[in-house]
Formats: C-alpha cells, sequence, structure tokens
C-alpha cells in the first residue's frame, strides 16, 4: 500500500475542492449568514418551546412504532418464502422515491375525515377519524418508516451467515433459541441505527407536517420556520429556530454515526437462509397475518391514490403542464448537480485518503452534513444571502435544485464513494502500471465501474427532487409551481380529486425518471 | 450403521448430482472432485440441507430423506462460521448440549472434558474472536464430539490452515474417529489430504458421485475424470 503513487492533481483539487467549497457554503454557510442575519434578542417564546416537543415527541413515537412494526414484518420476509415475496420487498423500497405529498393524500383517503375507515365506523354510530395533529403526523411518518425499517432489518437478517441457521438446524434449536442466539444480537446491533436514522427523517420531515399538522400544537421546528418567513417575514426568529433545528438534526447524525453501524442500500436482500425450525403452524400463522396487515396498512393509501387519480389525470388543467415541465427541469438538474458533486468529491477522498486517513474521514462526515442541515436551514440560508441583490422569487427554481441536490447528495455519496473506491482499488493500480493518466484513465478504467452505481444514484437524485415539497414553498411565486406544490394547494382547497390526478402524474414521472437514469447506467460501455 | 444413497438426484440451480452407493460403518472416507463438482452439495443432502429431487436417503433401514437436521445421525463441520461469535468458547461447546444452555454439573464437566480432548483446557472463557482460526475449529470439533452422531462431516474446514496446521488438525479428527468408531465424511480438492487420513475415496466429477473405493488404490491408478483433474 506505500507504494500508491498516484498523486492528487490539480483537478481532483479544483473540482473536489469546489464541490465541498459549495457543500459547505450551502450548510455551514447558511447557517453563519442566519446567524449574522439575526440580531437575536429574544429568547424562546413558549410557541417555540411547544414546536420544538412537538418535534421530538412525534419523532419518537414514529421510530418506536416504525421499529416495533418492522421487526415481525421483517422476520416473516426473512422466514418464509412465497410467491410474491420478491415483490413484497421491492414495494418495500418503493416509498423512498414516493413523493410524501402524494402519500399523505393516500393516507388522508383511507384515513381521514371521509375516508374508507371514517365511512365504515359511521355505520356503528362512531364519529369520524380527526387525523390532523399528533396523530396524523405519526400515522403517516410510520407509513414511510415501516418499509425502509424492514428493509435494513430484511438486511440485517441476511447478514446472519447461512451457516449459523444450519447450525442452529443441527442443533435443533426451536424457534425461541434461534431467537436468543442468533436473531436477539444481530437485532441489538441493527437496531440502534435504523431508529436514529427514522428519528432524524421524521424530525427533519416537512412536507408531512405541513400537510397534516400546523396549529399551535402539531407545529414541527420546520414549520415553523417556514411560517416565520412566509407569514411573519420574521428573519430573527426563523434563523433561531434553523439553528435549533440543525444543532438537533447534526446531534442525532452524529449519534447516527458513532452508534450505527454502516448499513448498505440495496443490496443482499434475495439471500434467504431456509429456516426449519419456523415449519411450525402457529409461526406460519403469525407470520401471514403480520404480512397481511402490514401489506394491507401500505397499500391501501397507494391504491386508492390510484383509483382516485386514474380519471382526474386526463382532465388535468394546463397550468399542470407546465408545472410538470418545472418539476422535471428541476429534478434533472439537481440529479445531474449531485451526481457530479459525489463524483468530484470521491475522487478528491480517495486520493487524500492514501496519504492522511483522518482528513478524507473528516470530509466523508462532512459529504454527509446535509442529513443534519434540513433543506429548510439551506433554504433558510439562501433567502437571506439572496434577497439583497435579487428577488428570491425570481429564482425560485434554481434555487430549489440546489438545495435538493445538496439533500440527495448523502445518499448518491454513500451508494457513488465506495463504488468508485473499489474500482481504485481493483483496476487503479492496473491501470497506473499501464501509465495510463488523468481523463483516460477515468473514462477506460473507472468509469465503466462507476455509471452503474452512477445511473442508480442520479435516479435516486431526481426522485428525491420530482417528489420535494421543501424549498419550494418558500420561495415560489402564486404562478410558479412544482408538481407537488400544485398538489398541495389544490389539497389545501379540496381538490381532492384533481389533486390525486397530480399525484398520479407526479408518481409516473418520477418512476420514468428513476428508471430512465437507472437504465441509462446499465447501458452497454461503449468505448471508442 | 451404514448410509445409503438410493439413485438420488440433487439439482442445483441448472446442475445436478447423482449417487447411487452405501457407506459403511467405521470408514475414513474422502469426498474428492473439482471444485463446483457438487461435493458439498452432496454433503448437505446427506445432512439434511437440501432435499434431493428424486431418491431416497437411508440410515440403516430407516429413510431419511425428510428428516430434520437435528434428528440426522450426522454433525458437521462447516468451512466457516462454526461458532457464535457472540458466545464464548464454553457456551458455543455446550449447545451441543442444550440449545437453551441450561447445563448441570456434570454436563459442565463434559464440556470442560471436551476441551481438553482438543488441546484447549482453559480457553473456555475466551470469545471466539481471541482465538486463532485452527482454534477455532477445534472449538467446533469439540462440540461435534458431544454430541456423539455415527457420522462425521467436514465440509472443508481446514482449507484455510497452512500444511503443517492441517495435519495437525486430521491427526486430531483421526483420533477422534477412530476412538468412537464415527464414520468420517471430509470434503477435499486435495489429493494429499485424502492420502494422509482417509481409506476410501468418492470420487465427485461430471455430476457424478462414484461408489468409495480404496483411496491409495484409486491415487495410484486414477480413471480419466480424476486424471484430468489431479492434472496427471
Amino acid at each position: 500500500m506505500a507504494h500508491r503513487t498516484q498523486p492528487i492533481r490539480p483537478i481532483h483539487f479544483i473540482l473536489g475542492g469546489s464541490a465541498f467549497a459549495l457543500l459547505l457554503l450551502l450548510t455551514l454557510g447558511t447557517v453563519a449568514a442566519l446567524w449574522y442575519r439575526a440580531e437575536i434578542t429574544s429568547s424562546l417564546t413558549p410557541a417555540d418551546w411547544a414546536a420544538i416537543r412537538f418535534t421530538i415527541t412525534q419523532a419518537l413515537a414514529s421510530a418506536v412504532i416504525s421499529v416495533i412494526v418492522a421487526i415481525p414484518t421483517a422476520r416473516a420476509l426473512a422466514r418464509r418464502n412465497f410467491r410474491g415475496r420478491k415483490f413484497i420487498l421491492t414495494l418495500m423500497g418503493a416509498p423512498f422515491i414516493l413523493p410524501a405529498i402524494v402519500a399523505v393524500l393516500g393516507i388522508l383517503a383511507v384515513w381521514g375525515r371521509s375516508g374508507y375507515i371514517s365511512d365504515f365506523i359511521a355505520n356503528f354510530g362512531l364519529g369520524p377519524l380527526n387525523i390532523y395533529g399528533f396523530g396524523g403526523v405519526v400515522l403517516a411518518h410510520v407509513f414511510f418508516n415501516i418499509p425502509l425499517a424492514t428493509r435494513l432489518l430484511v438486511q440485517g437478517w441476511s447478514s446472519i451467515p447461512v451457516e449459523h441457521f444450519r447450525l442452529a438446524a443441527q442443533l435443533g434449536m426451536h424457534t425461541t433459541d434461534i431467537t436468543r442466539h442468533l436473531e436477539r444480537p444481530m437485532l441489538r446491533a441493527v437496531i440502534p441505527g435504523v431508529f436514529l436514522l427514522i428519528f432524524l427523517l421524521s424530525v427533519s420531515s416537512f412536507a408531512v407536517a405541513l400537510a397534516l399538522g400546523g396549529g399551535p400544537k402539531a407545529t414541527t421546528i420546520e414549520l415553523a420556520i417556514y411560517q416565520a418567513i412566509r407569514f411573519d417575514f420574521d428573519l430573527a426568529k426563523a434563523s433561531q429556530l434553523a439553528m435549533l433545528q440543525f444543532a438537533l438534526c447534526a446531534t442525532i447524525g452524529a449519534a447516527t454515526i458513532v452508534i450505527a453501524k454502516p448499513m448498505h442500500f440495496a443490496q443482499g436482500l434475495d439471500r434467504r437462509a431456509e429456516r426449519w425450525d419456523a415449519r411450525e403452524t402457529r409461526y406460519r400463522i403469525v407470520d401471514t397475518a403480520v404480512l397481511t396487515v402490514v401489506c394491507l396498512f401500505l397499500f391501501l393509501p397507494l391504491a386508492s391514490v390510484f383509483l382516485r387519480g386514474i380519471v382526474p389525470l386526463f382532465t388535468l388543467p394546463a397550468p399542470v403542464w407546465v408545472a410538470a415541465f418545472n418539476s422535471v427541469t428541476v429534478a434533472v438538474l439537481s440529479a445531474v448537480l449531485s451526481v457530479c458533486m459525489s463524483i468530484a468529491m470521491s475522487a478528491f477522498i480517495i486520493r487524500i485518503a492514501r496519504k492522511r486517513k483522518t482528513v478524507s474521514q473528516v470530509m466523508e462526515v462532512v459529504g454527509f452534513l446535509t442529513l443534519a442541515a434540513s433543506p429548510f436551514v439551506i433554504g433558510t440560508g439562501l433567502f437571506v444571502m439572496t434577497f439583497p441583490f435579487v428577488s428570491p422569487f425570481a429564482i425560485a427554481l434554481p434555487i430549489t435544485a440546489l438545495v435538493n441536490a445538496a439533500m440527495s447528495l448523502p445518499f448518491s455519496l454513500r451508494v457513488i464513494l465506495p463504488a468508485m473506491t473499489r474500482a481504485e482499488d481493483h483496476y487503479g493500480r492496473l491501470a497506473d502500471s499501464l501509465g495510463m493518466q488523468t481523463w483516460g484513465r477515468f473514462r477506460l478504467a473507472i468509469w465503466p465501474r462507476l455509471k452503474r452505481p452512477v445511473g442508480f444514484s442520479a435516479g435516486l437524485a431526481a426522485a428525491l427532487s420530482m417528489g420535494d415539497l421543501g424549498v419550494i414553498t418558500l420561495f415560489a411565486p402564486p404562478d410558479v409551481a412544482t408538481l407537488p406544490l400544485m398538489m398541495y394547494r389544490m389539497m389545501s382547497t379540496y381538490q381532492l380529486g384533481a389533486a390525486a390526478g397530480v399525484a398520479l402524474l407526479l408518481v409516473t414521472l418520477s418512476v420514468a425518471l428513476f428508471w430512465i437514469f437507472d437504465q441509462g447506467g446499465r447501458l452497454e460501455h461503449n468505448v471508442r | 450403521m451404514s448410509i445409503t444413497l438410493d439413485n438420488i438426484e440433487i439439482s442445483h440451480g441448472s446442475f445436478t448430482l447423482s449417487a447411487n452407493f452405501k457407506i459403511e460403518e467405521g470408514h475414513k472416507i474422502a469426498l474428492l472432485g473439482p471444485s463446483g463438482g457438487g461435493k458439498s452439495t452432496l454433503l448437505s443432502a446427506i445432512a439434511g440441507f437440501k432435499t434431493p429431487d428424486h431418491g431416497r436417503i437411508l440410515h440403516n433401514d430407516t429413510d431419511i430423506t425428510s428428516m430434520p437436521p437435528a434428528q440426522r445421525p450426522i454433525a458437521l463441520l462447516f468451512q466457516d462460521h462454526n461458532l457464535f461469535p457472540h458466545l464464548s468458547v464454553e457456551k458455543n461447546i455446550a449447545l451441543g448440549l442444550h440449545p437453551n444452555l441450561r447445563l448441570s454439573d456434570a454436563e459442565r464437566e463434559i464440556v470442560q472434558d471436551a476441551l481438553r480432548r482438543v488441546g484447549l483446557h482453559n480457553q473456555g472463557k475466551k470469545m471466539p474472536s481471541e482465538l486463532s482460526g485452527g482454534q477455532q475449529q477445534r472449538v467446533a470439533l469439540a462440540r461435534c464430539l458431544l454430541r456423539d452422531r455415527p457420522v462425521l462431516c467436514l465440509d472443508e474446514p481446514f482449507a484455510a490452515l497452512g500444511p503443517a496446521l492441517k495435519r495437525e488438525m486430521l491427526d486430531l479428527v483421526a483420533e477422534i474417529v477412530d476412538g468412537s468408531k464415527t464414520t468420517l465424511l471430509m470434503v477435499t480438492h486435495q489429493p494429499e489430504d485424502a492420502k494422509y487420513i482417509t481409506d476410501q475415496t468418492v470420487l465427485i466429477a461430471d455430476g457424478v458421485a462414484h461408489a468409495p473405493v480404496d483411496t491409495a488404490e484409486l491415487l495410484a491408478n486414477p480413471p480419466i475424470a480424476l486424471a484430468r483433474y489431479l492434472g496427471t
């Protein structure tokens, strides 16, 4: 290892360095700008404290419930083999690219005041459900995070060596023994990371709180920031809250890095160990029941959006198509930006790692900073920085693209950095020994191993951006919209049918964008 | 004691392995052949981890084709992951007596005895990660000792060890099986390992597991399939 001589060239400094600079500007720079602007005089009001309390309690509840439901679900998927298992696992990945506002619409259709369940219990003289507030926010977060937690736990299960299950079968272990010797140690290692991740996602989620929360009792910090700017134009309040949010997210993020074991996305879900112990009837019944209930909970809202949206989809008004064009443009821009930044940063990190391991590790953590910085903190900061020069409303879409790119950076970095490290490990030295340099080296030796993960992360970034309902709510003038914003506006004026039509269009475009990028990465590499 | 493979056929993806022979008590038998040839697949079927598509597996006269792994007369050592990393050496061995680890004093003594027999006395409190690869496989062997099954199957558990250490382990295995009249089935792709410890060899090549023949004779006059593998 000592003789690795691949040098850090100026290009790595320029590209990698500017990617890092941009990232630091967006995360820490925006916070600094807020700090400078704020002139904080007042301390936190009771309303602020209520927002902090609500943010933390709803996130705690969301994380606890998601994990508790995910454990038996993942266990059932890990120890059963049945037709449709693969399908369920694939759909469990879907909420990751499912726009939050679409999910909210689906949840309203099932759990809302005039949803299926309210209609049903009305037969027994029970009043309609009230989904707004704490319960609704937690319900939506649980809806989003059960699939995520389940997938991560299924990965945990498949990380247990197959030999251990065979050993258990040889030793005649019962299901309780297997739980004790195999499953519990794995869960103890995996659950803290899953819990913290869901907690973090629930603290920083905005669209759900905007649509289902609100009012003095159910306002999250993010929502309070939005309201401070949008309604009161109180920048001091906004920056104060933004820093609070950053501190909260950074603490959770740091805890995640310290406590959680590294988790891998999109791998190893198909490896399933044969389970001789779980053939007993009672375990079959338990697993079937769990999977049925969870699948109903997850798929009913989605099905209802589809059913309600299919007719309005064909009569969408013209502004929707303009919004669709905006959304796609923003999504493609932010996907390209996110991936380019990831590649530049990865190349830089890998080269620095050869000289100074700790520096590169710090840089890697910086890459994940946007997990801690919420888009609203960034948005608010950019707002403060730009509004002396240019009306923020005029540059709403570019800013949205930029913020979305930054938000998807942790995910694309997580996929691209390991892939590039592998490519460098396997082929970098070969390329060096052949005297390949700079652009040719990248194009011929590294890129062919990189394009699949790049395609995948670009697809992910595009889909995330398509569905984002965040900064755009802050900047968009009334005549400019993206699809999620349009949906939100329709929902707040109770045009639920039209909203379902837009939702269907939005989901279709998101999936299509993801698919195109992902497939693009799989195209045969043509080297001339 | 005997194990009969009655016209069995096992498929693994697009690959099928067939076998039709009898394994007699007290022999030490090598399963020899190229990697990917189906050696481990055959062991998996005998141990109950894979169900054959056709045919029956008999233990004496009892059909064990669909018997769960724990009830079969077989102890199997894998190449890797034979120990649970979060349990001490003692506890890993004790699993061979009771999966719930509630042991009587007498049983605790049995565990210590097994440790002594594999040359690891006073190491019982250690965690597997504190042991070398060879020592870890000794612990796994100690557990097989406790289970006292008539057939011991080794799925290349010593493949990662150096030549001297491997001989040492094979000596230990020979000592154990000779002392208890256990039948040994050992997967290997090294003819010298087969020669060192076994008296019979099952040649596995081209989708067929051949009936066991005398190891020395087989290696002296290898049939074409074996000669191709050996490169002679």
